[in-house]
């Protein structure tokens, strides 16, 4: 501590600009670089009756009426579909996550190395490259089962729960690990069943890993793109993603102002949860991604 | 079967708790699978109700043919229910749910992307071969000169709509599309159908106000197509149909009854006649490599795929260089522990990483507008630069954007990484006599590559697929002229896919795949090279 505010004195005159003061600079430069396209955006959504060209000079006029106009445009229906699709995906993923790797962690059986390696080279290959493929097999599902077929929210749910156990179970995998097995041997001892080990013991004790992993899921549903383009086609069944793409893609009559507005409430969601948990999220990415 | 086994193993589990002797010992008596507590109770719901689902599934899928899934749910039943009442089973039970989704959605979708690369699945191949003869032959029907016309009625039962018939020999007939003609006890009053069994005959207002479904409506005799249809254009009236193209199931072939061509079925799934005419649609078949060397052979196609090929690599390239050397630059900025204000300033860098990726991009496309834009209206002083148009400028453009988009995810890992660099280690150095950029140089980049290099290479192929980056920023463009499929200077792989499976007027799902599986085969090589570095294996 005395050290370093013996620096702090140390320091100054040029040798302080050349030693910290361009790292002020540096980070106002990059911070407004940073906050321009979001203050822009944010301009534009209170511009009224806002177009490209109106929207240029940020926070000319004030007022809420691109928000208002948002309802009547269907914009509520999509921000329900993104909800529910993605808080059903972050549940499915955290459930199925973490029975999974309970049950690498904690059972062994034949086949349970050879599956891990499994799973590990599964997560390679993001399940976004076979679209294609997805999409003919929404189409040959809907005869059989209309409510997980193209254009529902069931169908696409599916989908992204199908790529839950590649992405997550390793991160949950290695939390698991760290949970002393002595904890269950003794829940064990006085006669929890592995559901009761699993369910009141177990999950408790990872709750940390469960929340990061179902929030990074609902991040990455709430924003997944081309999946929900391929299955959902009808606009009332559109995600927040979808339908606004075809808002701001269609130059020709393109409300710029309600595209804003519903940008702007789309984001709120996902930069307070970012910002209040990002300690979790960034340890998180870090763990996760060692994965290769 | 094995809910009743539980059900008797009840008994001796009494609500002392005393460990009943048992065969194998169990871990614990008071397990879900032999007492009717409300987990259990729980479980046979939830076991129930998939079940319903399943045997519903196997029903339905039985009805329109699908075998594949039919094979499936009868082998995921089974599973599922071995795998919850068995009481060996422990790992299934809770590695089942998970597995099932995965072998769905991921690893049936990969193999199947496979198979559909050799086959010229696609606009006019959708379906099998029998189901392109029924079509052929429904599309080419003509009324038969000279027929007799024959008295009809409408019926309806349900939705379904049918034609009631009186024929030639005076039998009376009913059938819909699906189900062809059969005898059946209709009453006829002065040559009118005036009852149907079991159907609703329509009056002269319904037939009107559904005249256009009742006009399009085709009831085949049989389920052979070159027995032929009854149409009706007025409702009362049928007149019998009969396909110009006359299919020789003998032969496999289909003869025109006027010119007397014969199609034969043609290596590339159609029916072709000598002089090389097609029938459509045709079927799927395997087309071998065919598909994978399209956009080679086609001369057309070969410039711009290697255009886009390497732009592919030069954009993920590229992605990763500029976010890491600018991430970097700033974590070493600000890890300086005299700078006022780090938190601040790290919160704030963040944000991009933290807005929605999709809505980003959309943002800058606004932003980038070539003649309503912030960039060239405002910060240009009214500049008409294209950014978005010029192929050189869009691809500028996109790494900018990316730039902006990425940068905060390599300052975030990058200084975490410096900070598990000791501090002794720089301050030996500088002892030793070197100065800032040899520390750097020699010292804190190896020991950062040591935790970066992997995330570097994940970084890597994310952008190879980033696929809503180029769609929502140029959409692939500014286009190519002149190729058989919509592609432009700045689509990468993945998006070229989707633009040949969907957005190409005809949809290629065979070349598309194919294209995917080239993928696939890149983004493994990558993945291996990222693999050998991480230890993660040998944690196992």
């Amino acid at each position: 501590m005395a050290r370093s505010t013996e620096l702090h004195t140390a320091v100054r005159g040029r040798r302080w600009w050349s030693e910290i003061g361009w790292r002020h600079v540096v980070g106002v430069v990059m911070i407004a670089i940073c906050l321009l396209p979001l203050l822009y955006v944010l301009s534009a959504s209170l511009n009224p009756g806002g177009t490209l060209t109106g929207s240029n000079q940020l926070f000319r006029t004030i007022s809420l009426e691109n928000y208002t106009e948002l309802g009547p445009r269907g914009y509520m229906n999509w921000a329900v579909n993104s909800l529910v699709v993605s808080s059903a995906t972050a549940v499915g993923t955290v459930l199925m996550g973490a029975a999974a790797a309970y049950a690498f962690s904690r059972f062994r059986f034949r086949g349970r190395r050879s599956g891990l390696t499994t799973l590990l080279l599964v997560q390679m290959f993001p399940q976004m490259l076979a679209f294609v493929a997805l999409f003919l097999l929404l189409l040959s599902l809907s005869e059989v089962f209309p409510a997980i077929g193209l254009n529902t929210q069931l169908g696409l749910i599916c989908v992204y729960l199908g790529g839950a156990l590649g992405v997550n179970t390793f991160l949950m995998y290695g939390f698991f690990n760290t949970v002393p097995r002595e904890i269950d041997e003794a829940a064990k001892i006085d006669g929890a069943s592995h559901a009761q080990i699993f369910w009141t013991i177990i999950l408790r004790l990872v709750a940390p890993i469960l929340a990061v992993v179902g929030l990074l899921s609902f991040i990455s549903s709430y924003g997944e793109f081309i999946i929900a383009k391929v299955v959902l086609q009808r606009p009332e069944r559109f995600t927040l993603a979808l339908g606004l793409y075809n808002w701001a893609s269609d130059e020709r009559n393109a409300r710029w102002g309600i595209f804003a507005a519903g940008a702007v409430l789309a984001a709120i969601p996902v930069v307070a949860l970012f910002l209040f948990l990002q300690k979790y999220i960034v340890g998180g990415l870090t763990a996760g991604s060692v994965k290769g | 079967m094995t809910d009743q086994s539980t059900a008797q193993e009840v008994v001796p589990d009494d609500p002392t708790g005393t460990r009943p002797p048992r065969r194998r010992a169990p871990r614990g008596t008071t397990s879900h699978a032999r007492s009717f507590s409300p987990g259990f109770i729980a479980k046979l719901i939830l076991i129930g109700t998939v079940d319903a689902l399943g045997v519903y599934g196997i029903l339905s899928a039985w009805a329109v043919s699908q075998w594949g899934i039919l094979a499936f749910l009868v082998l995921a039943l089974v599973v599922a229910n071995w795998a919850y009442f068995s009481r060996r089973m422990l790992p299934a039970k809770y590695l089942v749910p998970g597995l099932l989704f995965l072998v769905v959605y991921q690893l049936f979708a990969m193999g199947y992307t496979g198979y559909v690369a050799f086959t010229n699945y696609g606009d006019g191949h959708n379906s099998t071969k029998a189901d392109a003869i029924t079509q052929i032959a429904a599309q080419n029907e003509r009324r038969v000169e000279g027929s007799p016309s024959l008295p009809l009625a409408v019926v309806q039962s349900g939705d379904e709509l049918g034609f009631a018939v009186v024929t030639e020999d005076g039998d009376t007939q009913v059938g819909t599309a699906e189900q062809p003609f059969e005898d059946v006890d209709a009453t006829v009053e002065s040559g009118r159908i005036t009852e149907v069994p079991g159907w609703e005959v329509l009056g002269f207002a319904q037939v009107a106000a559904d005249q256009e479904a009742i006009t399009s409506l085709r009831v085949p005799f049989s389920d052979d197509p070159s027995d032929g249809s009854v149409r009706t254009q007025d409702g009362s009236t049928g007149y019998v149909f009969r396909s110009a193209l006359e299919y020789d199931a003998a032969a496999d072939t289909f003869t025109d009854t006027d010119t007397g061509t014969v199609y034969t079925p043609g290596e590339g799934g159609n029916f072709v006649s000598p002089d090389g005419e097609r029938l459509t649609p045709g079927w799927r078949v395997g087309v071998g490599f065919d598909n994978f060397t399209a956009m080679v052979t086609d001369s057309r196609m070969a410039g711009p795929f290697a255009q886009i090929f390497v732009w592919t690599f030069a954009f993920a390239f590229l992605s990763v260089i500029t976010t890491f050397a600018l991430g970097l630059f700033l974590a070493i900025t600000f890890n300086d522990p005299r700078v006022r204000g780090r938190k601040v300033y790290r919160s704030l860098l963040i944000l991009p990483y933290a807005f929605p990726g999709f809505l980003s991009a959309l943002v800058w496309r606004g932003m980038l507008n070539e003649r309503f834009g912030l960039i060239n209206e405002v910060l240009l002083g009214g500049a008409s630069i294209p950014w978005l148009s010029d192929p050189w400028l869009a691809k500028a453009a996109i790494i900018g954007v990316n730039l902006w988009l990425g940068f905060p995810y390599m300052f975030l890992i990058c200084t975490g990484a410096l900070q598990s660099i000791p501090h002794d280690m720089t301050e030996a150095a500088r002892i030793d006599g070197a100065g800032r950029w040899r520390i750097f140089r020699s010292l804190t980049l190896p020991l950062l590559m040591v935790s970066v290099a992997p995330l570097l290479i994940s970084s890597f192929a994310f952008n190879f697929n980033n696929f809503s980056l180029i769609y929502m920023l140029t959409g692939g463009g500014p286009n190519f002229v002149g190729t058989p499929y919509v592609v432009g200077h700045t689509d990468i792989l993945i998006s070229m896919v989707y633009s040949v499976a969907f957005e190409s007027g005809t949809k290629q799902y065979g070349v598309a795949s194919a294209l995917s599986i080239v993928i696939f085969l890149i983004v493994g090589v990558i993945s291996y090279l990222g693999f050998r570095r991480t230890r993660t294996l040998e944690e196992i």
